[in-house]
């Protein structure tokens, strides 16, 4: 008999309390930026694109929701030709952006990405490329990388040493 | 059988092997670099470091190199101890100092040995804070791409190149901690057999500059068990696909015949799957042009043309497997199919049958080349010819000088004592042929001639080993001594070999070998004979049977045939452009199935689209006499289907029910081995369609696939259900079980963290040894146990042209002389101009230099041609490029006048 009353008091006591539900949309939510939402592709720090096509997101998603081709510029600097991710089948589960060795793929707080056509889900390449390092604002990958790309040669990349010179006779 | 203890559990191993040989073929994991199976041990990486303990009772131990130390009786090692593990993951660390941070970008990632053996030692973080070493790249052809910046220095690219295959133009440079392996200059790598360098090299210093133009990753690719076409010699490949373009062709081992390595041409010759040259629609000639149609009017044309049976005739192919020439035969019937060969070509590959099938000599499979111990080549450049072959002859003649080493005790697999031992001795391999070729710099002799005088040393050599063998008159006295020295080394062997072939279209050439090999057996020796074939499966349609090319031209021109369905065959390869125009315009209709466009597509009324090797199945009889089976890789696409679907298509559309039967590939092999007895054998060549491994179907993708849900979903957003594969146990999947599936049918060789190729330990009975269940293939020919045929008889003279007349020889080549291969763009750079190939002796008698146009008259044809001085050019010879310029005449060799242009 006491715990109902008891219980009839908290319910009553909670009709009072701040509001936990907001009138969404008109009122938005902060979500940080760890939240995995909607994937997108970033840029360098100098503009250049982050993906190098490595192939290791896609090997890392579980429902096999990504799909890319590598190929490279006549410098010898590797990007995706395509890059295809199926949002329809992406459970958000950020193994795409943990399995990227150089920060390009990258999850955000967006999630308002319903449709009315599933087909409207596959997003290329143009659609994923933002104009920013996102997340990781210094990082680029060619910097720390041992391939030779247009604009830096051998050995100048960070903490390399000039290139052997083969002819030199000193031990 | 030796017994050791590993970790305290005690194994029987195969005596004579290292301990590191005894451990991967017990199947424990122990990491390695610098050994290989085929190229010994030298201990040069310390990364296969063990702890071996004297006896029970000894547990300090001392640290020793495993590939460096014998399996013998007893011995205790211990893989595990934790002084050793620390010691192998110290090496890893010391070897990555360097390594560049790009395994995102390198080609080997995702199948790279020192990824795997990084993660085997456990070894995951860089501590040094030191610069990185750094070196230039090299510019090594088009095939292959070299990034130094990733070695690690353990030499296995040099001792393959130098020492294995023979190439002078890679080395190692420089000193110390900057070993560079490289050439002298950039340039194009001259070793035909450079494209195992990227098996060879456990990381990504060289990689497949092929795939790198349209790049997937290994766990991305689906493989398909398969088997080259770009020869006679049915070396297994693992051909991979992704989105529907072939993307490269690794070796598929295969202990008896290519072993662990392939030719550049089966490497890098696949390309013309992918060309622009393909067929991908039926064609019919419409107002002189080739118009698309449907394939329903297609069938629908082919079954008016066909309404008179008797009027039809059948072109076969050397390279269309047994299976598309069959069903071909059986939708003309037996006696209006044609094998396609030449009528040259058709005389020689029979004549070379039935001396296999009489014997007394065996053909050897390419292992059993490796360990001839003294070999004779009549006529054959075999490094242009059958090139995987001439990996196996330099192999062979390390046999004599290993038994030094047996002597004294020093196991074979130790690998710099032996080579030190045996210095520049080589045993006997002596080479007859009209050029230079690339095996004379371990040749004990070479002798140069024109082909009548080649055949007539091969009587000499015979006779000076059988009295009872017929000799020939007017040879000199140095070609009667060769041919006595010759002899000699065959008869003091204990495995002779005798490698011929029809490459110089010499029928004198062949009965030679066979008396060699028949004067061997009468002096009590088991002789081998090699004789090459030319293409895929010219073995394979001479045991079908049927009349040549020749034939069939006169069975149009005598009117008793009008219309010709030609499989898979450019005619103006076979036989001289006046003659195919002319058999074109007598026969009223031509139709063609083939897979890419020929001069012959020019000519024909309807065009069938054929599928090549990697989208279709078959079966292939090697030059060795083994039958191989070949599955797609990927199905085809479009109207593209395999021959023998479209022939019976052909014979529903005729209304022929017997081909109702042919619903997949084993109802059509099971058709062959009860139609042509030869061939009885071939439905073993695989297991059927209905195995089953643990009750799935083999997955001919890796399980780590990826993009199954996106790679179609531009075009439509719900996946289609996955192809489904009637004809073989593999499926279009990556869902199966990890279990080692048959020999013939691996896709891929792939094991728990072993990525790379080098997983194939995993898969064989023995490490170099067989695959488990025994090598793919099955072989169709022994000698038969009856009396040897009675010895070929020489021609009392060699033939000679008239005074001031040259003989034109044929010289091949492995970039450009093969039909198919010659599409692929990185073979087509390779390719070799049309020449004329002087002796410069010869030139100078001609006043003509190098590049100097030069006319040859022959027959009724004449052809201008810059002249190319050779020096290893028998005199009185001119050498014209194989399969590169049109055929005049009946072919070559033909006697021709040349003159200045």
């Amino acid at each position: 008999m006491l715990s109902i009353l008891r219980t009839l008091w908290n319910i009553f006591l909670h009709a009072f309390q701040r509001r936990e539900t907001v009138q969404y949309p008109e009122e938005k939510p902060y979500l940080p930026p760890r939240h995995k939402g909607r994937i997108i592709l970033t840029r360098d720090p100098d503009g250049g694109e982050r993906c190098v096509a490595c192939y290791l997101c896609a090997v890392a998603c579980p429902v096999a929701c990504i799909s890319l081709q590598a190929t490279e510029d006549e410098t010898g600097r590797r990007y995706p030709e395509f890059f295809r991710i199926n949002f329809s089948r992406c459970i958000f589960c950020g193994y795409c952006e943990e399995a990227c060795p150089t920060y390009a793929i990258q999850l955000t707080p967006d999630f308002e990405m319903a449709e009315y056509h599933r087909q409207n889900l596959v997003y290329e390449k143009e659609d994923l490329l933002m104009s920013g390092p996102g997340k990781r604002p210094g990082y680029n990958f060619w910097r720390v990388s041992g391939v030779k790309i247009g604009g830096k040669d051998k050995g100048e990349a960070e903490n390399e040493a000039p290139p052997v010179d083969l002819h030199s006779l000193l031990p | 059988m030796t017994k050791i203890f590993v970790d305290g559990k005690a194994y029987e191993v195969k005596a004579d092997q290292s301990l590191l040989q005894a451990c991967l073929s017990l199947g424990l994991n122990l990491p390695y670099f610098c050994w290989h199976p085929a190229l010994g041990s030298v201990g040069a990486c310390r990364q296969c470091a063990v702890k071996q303990f004297r006896d029970e009772k000894d547990t300090r131990g001392r640290l020793v190199m495993s590939c460096m130390t014998p399996a013998a009786d007893g011995t205790r090692i211990s893989i595990e101890d934790a002084e050793a593990a620390a010691f192998r993951k110290g090496i890893i660390e010391g070897l990555m100092l360097n390594h560049p941070h790009d395994c995102p970008v390198c080609d080997e990632g995702g199948e790279c040995h020192l990824q795997d053996m990084t993660v085997m030692t456990g070894h995951d973080y860089r501590r040094t804070r030191f610069p990185k070493r750094t070196f230039h790249n090299q510019y090594l052809g088009p095939l292959i791409n070299h990034e130094m910046n990733r070695c690690i220095q353990c030499y296995r690219c040099v001792r393959y190149y130098r020492e294995y295959a023979g190439g002078h133009d890679f080395d190692a440079f420089s000193s110390r901690s900057q070993v560079y392996f490289g050439r002298y200059q950039d340039g194009v790598l001259e070793n035909e057999f450079a494209g195992n360098l990227v098996e060879i090299c456990p990381t990504g210093v060289f990689t497949d500059k092929t795939l790198k133009r349209h790049y997937t990753r290994k766990w991305d690719l689906q493989f398909g068990p398969s088997v080259c076409v770009h020869c006679g010699l049915g070396c297994n490949i693992s051909a991979g696909e992704r989105y529907g373009t072939l993307r490269r062709i690794v070796n598929r081992y295969n202990g008896e015949v290519n072993g662990y390595f392939l030719c550049d041409r089966g490497r890098f010759g696949y390309e013309f799957v992918n060309s622009a040259e393909r067929l991908k629609q039926p064609l019919q000639r419409q107002d002189g042009k080739l118009q698309p149609i449907s394939k329903a009017r297609a069938l629908e044309a082919l079954a008016g043309l066909l309404a008179d049976p008797k009027k039809v005739i059948g072109i076969g192919s050397p390279r269309a497997s047994l299976e598309a020439n069959y069903a071909l035969r059986a939708l003309v019937g037996a006696d209006r199919f044609y094998t396609g060969l030449s009528a040259s070509a058709a005389r020689l590959t029979a004549v070379a049958l039935e001396m296999l099938r009489r014997g007394p000599a065996r053909t050897p499979s390419l292992g059993e080349i490796e360990r001839a111990d003294a070999v004779l080549i009549l006529g054959e450049d075999v490094t242009n010819v059958a090139p995987r072959m001439a990996l196996a002859l330099r192999q062979s003649v390390r046999q004599q000088p290993m038994r030094k080493a047996d002597q004294l005790k020093i196991p074979r697999w130790l690998d710099h004592p032996v080579r030190e031992l045996a210095q520049d001795q080589k045993g006997p391999l002596y080479i007859a042929t009209p050029a230079a070729t690339r095996l004379d710099d371990v040749a004990t002799e070479t002798y140069r001639a024109a082909p009548d005088k080649i055949a007539r040393l091969g009587y000499a050599v015979a006779h000076a080993l059988d009295a009872g063998a017929p000799d020939v008159a007017g040879l000199s006295e140095a070609e009667r001594s060769l041919a006595a020295r010759i002899a000699e080394a065959l008869k003091s062997a204990e495995r002779p070999l005798v490698v011929s072939g029809p490459s110089l279209n010499s029928e004198a050439i062949l009965q030679a070998a066979a008396n060699v090999a028949r004067a061997l057996s009468a002096a009590g020796r088991a002789p081998s004979l090699s004789l090459t074939a030319p293409e895929c499966n010219t073995l394979g349609v001479t045991m079908i049977g049927g009349g040549s090319l020749a034939d069939a031209f006169q069975a149009v021109k005598s009117g008793s045939a009008d219309t010709v369905i030609i499989l898979e065959n450019d005619l103006y390869r076979r036989a001289s452009a006046r003659a195919v125009d002319e058999f074109f315009s007598s026969a009223r209709h031509i139709v063609l199935l083939d897979s890419v466009t020929t001069p012959t597509v020019q000519k024909a009324e309807l065009v069938l689209p054929a599928a090549t090797f990697a989208e279709s199945d078959g079966t292939l009889v090697s030059s060795e006499g083994r039958a191989q089976r070949f599955f797609e890789v990927y199905p085809p696409v479009g109207e593209i289907q395999s021959s023998w679907r479209w022939l019976r298509d052909i014979m529903m559309a005729a209304g022929r029910r017997e081909a109702a039967a042919w619903q997949d590939l084993d109802a059509v092999v099971a058709s062959v081995s009860d139609g042509i007895p030869a061939l009885a054998a071939v439905a073993q060549a695989a297991p059927s369609a209905s195995f089953r491994l643990a009750g799935a179907k083999i997955p001919r993708e890796p399980h780590r696939y990826s993009g199954r849900t996106a790679m179609l979903a531009n075009i439509n957003v719900s996946e289609p259900k996955p192809p489904e594969d009637s004809d073989s146990s593999l499926a279009f999947s990556m869902e199966g079980v990890f279990a080692q599936p048959p020999a013939s049918l691996i896709p891929f060789f792939w094991s728990p963290g072993w990525n790379s190729i080098q997983s194939v330990n995993k898969f064989q009975e023995e490490i170099a040894g067989p695959l488990r269940g025994g090598d793919p293939g099955v072989r169709l020919l022994e000698p038969s146990a009856a009396e040897p045929r009675a010895y070929f008889t020489p021609a009392s003279e060699p033939t000679s042209g008239s005074a001031g007349e040259w003989l034109l020889v044929p010289l091949y080549h492995i970039f450009g002389s093969e039909e198919l291969s010659r599409l692929a763009p990185g073979i087509a750079e390779l390719s070799p101009q049309p020449y004329v190939a002087l002796n410069p002796e010869d030139a100078n008698a001609l006043g003509v230099q190098e590049e100097t146009s030069v006319t040859l008259s022959l027959e009724s044809v004449s052809r201008t041609l810059p002249v190319k001085l050779m020096p290893g050019l028998a005199r009185g010879l001119a050498g014209l490029p194989a399969g590169i310029l049109p055929i005049e005449g009946s072919g070559l060799p033909a006697w021709s006048r040349i003159s200045r242009a």
